[in-house]
This record gives C-alpha cells, sequence and structure tokens, in this order.
C-alpha cells in the first residue's frame, strides 16, 4: 500500500481530509469541552 | 421497574456513569471498523472517484442531526405535557452535540460539492432547510440560555424545539419536493439502496457510531447539567435561609 497515493485521493486529498479533520476536530472537541464542564463543577464541590 | 426514580440525581449519577463507557467505547471502535471498510474495503466509485469517501461522515452526520432534532422535540414535549424537569434538561443535553453534527453535515457538503458540482454553496431546498436546522438548534440554546428562570426557559426553549421540528420532513422529502442540486436518496426505507454493498456497509457503520457518540456526549452533558441545576438550587435554599 502506497501511503503518497492514499493521502491523495486521486487528487482530492484536500476535499476528503479537510472534510474528516474537521469532523475529527469538532467530534474530539466536543468530548474536552464536555470533560472540562464536569470538571469545573467537580472542583467546586471539593471546596 | 420504575424509571422515575432515575430522575433523582443521587440514582442518575451512577446510571450515567455506568452508561457513558457502553456507548463511547462502541462508538470509538465502530469509527475504527467504518473508517478502515470506508478507505480501504470500499472500492473506488465509478463516477466520482475517491471523493465520494466524504459520504462515510456526511450522511451519517446529516441523518444524526435530523434524528436528534426529533429526540430534542419529543423530549421538549413531553417535558411540556407531563411537567418532568429530566426531560427538559434531555432536550438541552441533546441540543449542542445536535447542532455540531448539523454543522459537519453542513461542512462536508460543502467540501464534496466544490470538486462535484463546483460550488461550495447553493440556495437549494436541502442545504438551505439544513441551514435552518443550525439555526433552530442555535436559537434553541441561545434562548435557554438567555432566560434565567429555568423554568421559563424550558418551557420557552421546548416551544421553539416543537415548532422547528417542520423542518424536518421538509429536510428529509426537500430532495423529493423540489429539483435540488443536492441529489436524491442513496438509502431509502422503500427502495433496495443504489451503492455497492461495502461502501454502504461503511456507511451504517459509521452510522451507528455516531448514534453512539451521540449518545454518550449526550449523557456527559445531562450529567452536568442536572448537577449544575442541583447546585443552583441549592444555593437559592440557602440565600432565602
Amino acid at each position: 500500500m502506497d501511503w503518497g497515493t492514499f493521502f491523495d485521493m486521486g487528487g482530492r486529498g484536500f476535499y476528503v481530509w479537510g472534510s474528516y479533520i474537521v469532523t475529527a476536530i469538532v467530534m474530539i472537541g466536543e468530548l474536552m469541552l464536555l470533560r472540562n464542564r464536569r470538571r469545573i463543577l467537580e472542583r467546586h464541590e471539593d471546596e | 421497574m420504575n424509571w422515575l426514580k432515575y430522575s433523582a440525581p443521587q440514582t442518575f449519577y451512577p446510571l450515567a456513569d455506568t452508561l457513558v463507557p457502553l456507548f463511547a467505547w462502541p462508538a470509538a471502535i465502530l469509527t475504527l471498523i467504518g473508517l478502515y471498510i470506508g478507505f480501504f474495503v470500499a472500492p473506488t466509485d465509478a463516477t466520482q472517484g475517491e471523493v465520494y469517501r466524504i459520504i462515510f461522515i456526511h450522511v451519517p452526520a446529516a441523518w444524526m442531526s435530523m434524528v436528534i432534532y426529533l429526540a430534542m422535540a419529543f423530549w421538549a414535549a413531553l417535558g411540556l405535557i407531563m411537567n418532568t424537569r429530566l426531560s427538559f434538561m434531555m432536550a438541552q443535553a441533546l441540543a449542542p452535540t445536535g447542532a455540531m453534527f448539523t454543522f459537519v453535515a453542513l461542512w462536508t457538503g460543502a467540501f464534496w460539492g466544490k470538486p462535484t458540482w463546483g460550488t461550495w454553496w447553493a440556495w437549494d431546498a436541502r442545504m438551505t432547510s439544513e441551514l435552518i436546522l443550525l439555526f433552530l438548534y442555535v436559537g434553541y440554546m441561545s434562548l435557554t440560555a438567555a432566560i434565567e428562570d429555568t423554568r421559563r426557559a424550558d418551557r420557552a426553549g421546548a416551544l421553539l424545539a416543537i415548532v422547528g421540528s417542520i423542518n424536518i420532513p421538509i429536510i428529509y422529502f426537500s430532495v423529493k419536493w423540489w429539483n435540488t442540486l443536492h441529489q436524491g436518496a442513496s438509502v431509502s426505507l422503500t427502495k433496495s439502496p443504489s451503492m455497492a454493498k461495502t461502501m454502504l456497509l461503511a456507511m451504517l457503520i459509521m452510522t451507528f457510531a455516531f448514534w453512539a457518540y451521540s449518545i454518550a456526549a449526550s449523557l456527559m452533558r445531562l450529567r452536568c447539567i442536572v448537577r449544575e441545576r442541583e447546585k443552583q438550587a441549592q444555593w437559592l435554599n440557602e440565600a432565602k435561609e
């Protein structure tokens, strides 16, 4: 398997990876925001 | 089984803590399987080449954007009818995840539209109604956040969510009712799908992954909302004393 051709996506790499990377960022970002929100809540409880 | 008892925060927290990983792990594993099939097993499309592989996130995200909205409107309606606070909280817990998937559907649609249609965006019925869906989510979130009295915020938000659900059949049937730039459904309940089996399989696995993700994320959020409100009530009580 040639990774160069894989990432090139038949010359459409920008569009394919532009879709996938942004999707990954917003989904993982949502989970991180949620973890943060919970952490803030728990920190206040310890006080 | 008495489900109502889970609406009490003391019983709800441990339940949420058990449920979240039960959905989060399948979400992660299904995503890996779906992407593997989508990129390494599914063949190159005869007409579109490789760029069609955006479908494995575009269609599941678009489905989730609609399903989550319907779930949100359902909980909102149940809250109004039964006057159960947890229902309103469930509606609120779903909204940001729904908005996120609506954004993903629009974004990946633009990145698919540019190389195949030559444009990032068109004001066609499917895309415009999906954009309206994003505004409905954002409107619901800002409305419930703007009203300080949670009771009133819940009710006002619920009303908006219910009225806005008219938009869902409009999105779904838009490609049938109007002559749109957006293509018709590749998968429908009545016809056999017009795609290769492995393509369809990857898309369905990604859909299950997004379902599991949505449930995990909204449960995490629901847990925070319950706790935040519980605290607010505590403060109010302490202030009164």
